[in-house]
């Protein structure tokens, strides 16, 4: 026995039968992640429950040179749980235990597949809950958020996941099981706590996390603002930050948005509205008094025409709902849809957002705006019809030349939903080749052998040992079928 | 390429890290020269001066030959005020960030600290409660790497996913992946009022403030041997909401309202020829690493509201670890460093704690040996760390300052990557990288 075979039943000897699947139609549920038109079956899927059984398996992966690719939820938007055809797809699924909730720590300890809402219900009956909060996180794993360094409607004031882990405990792509971090903070060393948050399963997979928990807010206000135009939205951002608020979330949706989402959720909207903000403010009750008059004047005096102020939590998950099931609503007025992730200055938004109006009409291209205004994170919905044809391949273009304005204004390709292999192909207009050959020296530190995720993130993967400097022809990766590149 | 002795010049009787003597200085004026120069000096071994406020903290160099300093390398090169980030050369003191117009880089470090050494420590203070550490705060940085590359990671924006956060890999790497020459940070408003409470009260009443709706700012612990141990919080925000919860955190910790922190604020208990460590745990342990750290006769301060403590022994004679009252003298006034003005961010946390005494005798190496031990020991069970930053010259060769560290393998690994002829900073970091 050879190959995948050969693997396979080590593997089922390793961590049982059951939790290894080599059948076709079985491995086809794992084709692709939330970045669906990227497929591709897996040789093999693991399915460990415990820490253990996933350094098993990489272990055997090392052993016999074999590819492998964590996956949590498959929610991810950039392909980076794809799967690897002559690879082991390693599911974090049943590893869903919350080992522990201890408010008198600010911390949880739990594994890797734990949905992330679960945190917060676990914390909550202390007074505490998990900040991140991804829209996704009903469905969405720690493991997967640690990879992707998830962000959510709340991070402008509260900070990405990894502001809010403290500690892991990793397989390297050798199969050692390593600490990184801990309970306490500012752990002696490197922090490579900080490098493995946001490495996009590239550097191992993560098999237990230590999360901060964070005191529930006394108080929550939420104010949705109807303006004319996303111009007068944006200045009135642009104000509220002048003003040296930090709301908990500034969120910004624009007509077509608007109009997407009053035809799913019938959420009621302001009629007319050209662009709405929904600003929340949180904390003590005497701070968000104050700042919430000030914030309602200053969209007042940057041209809204309606405020509403959410009297409880049922009118606050009214104004939620529409910018929370956008993405999905967008569906309704257009049968496909690109979503685009891209972050700019806040001050550039007005211009951005006119270019990106420029850019679509000049193709012929709808494009909804929803996004992160607070932090200059732009979600722009870029809708066609696969069924006619060039339509998909003009959304394409619209879509990169988004990135491009982003990257023209100082701005980044992606904010929070990763590089995985959909962005790869741009990392080298935001970065030098020196850039990502210093991104390879640590790559190289945790997986000489290029076996964790291969042709995610990186564009021309090169082996390690080899000397930086032109690359020319086939990469080696390339020709051995390690790495394709997309 | 200029030549390595058009670049630097003969070090003189200052240009000394931890004892040990350099034979160069350079001191670059901007990101190229520093690339040409790292990139002329292979085969030296080279440690980098920011401000050089603790060069001295931590092991001595194994060898050194180049000195690179930073002080030429200063300026804002942009404050985006609209976008609340900065982006500034690693020599810029950060004097000059916590009073942009308007905003501040919310790091307490000493005013004549850079903004590349304190990136280089991942130092901190008391707002780490809030604002977090410099690893927090830091979105961008360009480095020149041991074999001259220069290369950039993060960028001008505070949301960015794209490609490793190499940010992270080199703050608290205390220059010994590279030579940080920019640095990005992410700014915040200064607020528009800012009150202290300050209570005599166990370290264990701080958990009632942590439990309280009061968004506190800083949350400090001192505690000295034979005196009462006091907390401090720092509220922030609007003029009104400040008072209301001052008052509150007042009542709840038996404490006064007052504008001006407690002496003690950001000043690190331990005098030049100290003995200075610092201590991590969980929050829920911090009183039993208070008890057991004023037990061995230190003077314990920091951020009880996040787990981390700074222990100061008394600077020599005295052998810590004997009884509590025998360490008094370390409670003696601070010195001139103590913050004046209501601004904790002018606060320094260099030595405030007055020394007079003779050089430890053979008797106070073992018995500094113990405390490191014990504290150490309590660190670990508290599920933290302890780490000697400073120690007098004739214990500093005899403590492991770093003590044990997890995933030290890896961490090689990554050394032997960016650094592989091992010339940055030899054995000053964790493991004798
Ligand atoms: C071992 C040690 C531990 C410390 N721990 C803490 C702590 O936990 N909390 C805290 O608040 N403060 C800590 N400090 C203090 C911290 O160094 C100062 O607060 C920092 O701001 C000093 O800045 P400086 O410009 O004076 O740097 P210096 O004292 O000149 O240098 C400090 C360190 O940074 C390196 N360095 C300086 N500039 C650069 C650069 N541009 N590129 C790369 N490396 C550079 C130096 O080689 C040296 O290792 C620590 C210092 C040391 C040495
Ligand atoms: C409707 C919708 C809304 C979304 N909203 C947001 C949002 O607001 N903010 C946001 O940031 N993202 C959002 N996302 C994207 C996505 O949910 C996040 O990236 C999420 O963190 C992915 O988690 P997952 O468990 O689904 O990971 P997967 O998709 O399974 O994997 C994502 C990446 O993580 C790696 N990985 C997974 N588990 C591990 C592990 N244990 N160790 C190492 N690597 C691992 C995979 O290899 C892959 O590279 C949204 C997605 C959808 C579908």
């Amino acid at each position: 026995m050879t190959g995948i075979d050969g693997l396979a039943a080590r593997l089922r000897a390793g961590i049982g039968t059951q939790r290894v699947l080599t059948d076709r139609q079985e491995l086809r549920t794992y084709e692709c992640d939330g970045l669906a038109h990227y497929k591709v079956i897996p040789a093999l899927v693991a399915l460990p429950v415990t820490a253990a059984q996933v350094a098993a398996v990489v272990r055997a992966c090392a052993a016999t040179g074999t590819p492998f690719v964590a996956r949590g939820s498959g929610t991810g938007l950039s392909g980076g749980a794809l799967p690897h055809a002559d690879g082991v797809l390693i599911v974090t699924s049943r590893l869903r235990e919350i080992v522990e909730v201890r408010p008198e720590d600010e911390r949880a300890v739990v594994q890797p597949g734990v949905i992330n809402l679960d945190v917060t219900k676990a914390a909550t009956p202390h007074g505490y809950y998990y900040a991140p909060d991804p829209s996704s996180q009903q469905i969405c794993s720690i493991g997967g958020n640690v990879a992707e360094n998830s962000g959510g409607a709340h991070c402008l004031k509260y900070g990405f996941t990894t502001n809010h882990v403290t500690g892991l405990e990793v397989v390297t792509p050798d199969g050692e099981r390593v600490r990184l971090g801990g309970t306490a903070p500012d752990t002696p060393g490197y922090d490579l706590l900080g490098v493995f948050v946001g490495s996009e399963g590239t550097l191992g997979v993560a098999t237990e996390v230590t999360v901060r928990l964070t005191r529930l807010p006394e108080t929550v206000r939420t104010l949705l603002a109807a303006f004319g135009s996303t111009d007068q939205a944006g200045a009135a951002t642009s104000a509220i930050i002048a003003a040296g608020v930090v709301p908990a979330a500034i969120e910004m949706m624009d007509a077509l948005a608007i109009e997407a989402a009053e035809a799913a959720v019938h959420c009621g909207y302001p009629a007319g509205a050209g662009a709405v903000l929904i600003v929340e403010l949180d904390g003590p009750a005497a701070e968000v008094d104050a700042q919430f008059d000030e914030v309602s004047a200053l969209c007042t005096a940057h041209g809204a025409f309606e405020t509403r102020v959410a009297a409880d939590d049922a009118e606050r998950a009214l104004i939620w709902r529409g910018r929370k099931s956008a993405f999905a609503a967008v569906g309704r007025i257009s049968p496909d849809y690109i979503v685009q992730d891209g972050v700019i200055p806040r001050t550039a938004l007005p211009e951005v957002l006119r270019r990106i109006g420029e850019v679509a009409d000049g193709h012929g291209v709808r494009v909804a705006n929803v996004f992160h205004a607070g932090d200059g994170n732009l979600h722009p919905l870029v809708l066609f019809d696969a069924e006619v044809p060039g339509q998909a391949e003009r959304a394409e273009t619209v879509s990169a030349a988004i990135l491009d304005l982003c990257i023209e204004h100082g701005g980044s390709i992606t904010g929070e939903h990763g590089v995985g292999i959909d962005k790869a192909k741009y990392m080298p207009r935001m970065f030098t080749d020196a850039d990502l050959d210093t991104m390879q020296l640590l790559r190289c530190a945790f997986d000489p052998d290029g076996l964790a995720n291969p042709g995610k993130v990186f564009p021309t993967p090169r082996l390690c040992g080899e000397q930086p400097g032109r690359r020319q022809g086939t990469h080696p990766l390339q020709s051995s079928g390690v790495a394709e590149i997309f | 390429m200029a030549a390595l002795d058009e670049l630097t010049t003969p070090a003189g009787d200052d240009d000394v890290v931890g004892g040990v003597p350099a034979r160069l200085v350079a001191a670059p004026r901007d990101t190229a020269e520093a690339a040409a120069l790292v990139t002329a000096a292979r085969g030296l071994s080279v440690v980098i001066r920011g401000g050089g406020t603790k060069l001295d903290w931590g092991p001595p160099p194994r060898d050194l030959d180049l000195i690179i300093d930073t002080r030429r390398l200063t300026g804002v090169v942009e404050h985006a005020a609209g976008d609340l980030i900065t982006v500034v050369r690693a020599g810029t003191p950060m004097a000059e960030l916590h009073r942009l117009p308007g905003q501040q880089l919310a790091l307490d470090a000493p005013p004549a600290a850079t903004a590349g050494g304190t990136v280089a420590a991942n130092a901190s203070g008391p707002r780490r409660l809030r604002y977090g550490t410099a690893r927090d705060l830091l979105i961008g940085i360009t480095v020149v790497r041991p074999d001259g590359t220069v290369t950039k990671a993060g960028g001008k924006v505070v949301k960015n996913v794209a490609g490793y956060d190499l940010g992270k890999l080199y703050t608290g790497a205390f220059g010994t992946l590279g030579l940080i020459t920019a640095c990005v940070f992410r700014l915040h408003p200064v607020p528009a009022a800012s009150a202290f409470v300050r209570a005599a009260a166990p370290p264990g009443h701080a958990a009632r403030v942590l439990a309280g709706q009061f968004a506190a700012s800083a949350l400090e612990v001192n505690a000295e041997p034979g005196a009462e141990p006091e907390l401090a919080v720092l509220l922030e925000g609007t003029p009104a909401g400040v008072r209301e919860r001052a008052a509150a955190v007042a009542a709840v910790l038996d404490g006064e309202v007052s504008a001006e922190p407690p002496e003690w604020w950001d000043v690190l208990p331990w005098a030049p020829d100290g003995l200075g460590v610092k201590l991590t745990g969980a929050l829920s342990q911090v009183p039993a690493l208070v008890a057991t750290a004023v037990g061995a006769g230190a003077t314990v301060r920091g951020s009880a509201g996040t787990g981390v403590l700074y222990a100061g022994f008394p600077a020599a004679g005295t052998p810590p670890g004997s009884s509590p009252s025998s360490a008094s003298p370390s409670s003696a006034p601070p010195s001139s460093a103590s913050p004046s003005s209501a601004s904790p961010s002018g606060a320094s946390p260099s030595s405030g704690v007055a020394s007079s005494r003779a050089p430890l005798s053979a008797s106070g190496v073992v018995e500094a040996g113990r405390a490191v031990e014990l504290l150490r020991a309590a660190a670990i069970r508290a599920g933290g760390h302890a780490v000697v930053l400073t120690a007098p010259a004739g214990v500093r060769d005899t403590l492991d300052m770093w003590g044990p560290v997890p995933g030290l393998e890896l961490m090689r690994r990554v050394k032997d990557r960016f650094d592989p002829e091992h010339r940055f900073a030899p054995g000053r970091f964790v493991g004798g990288i």
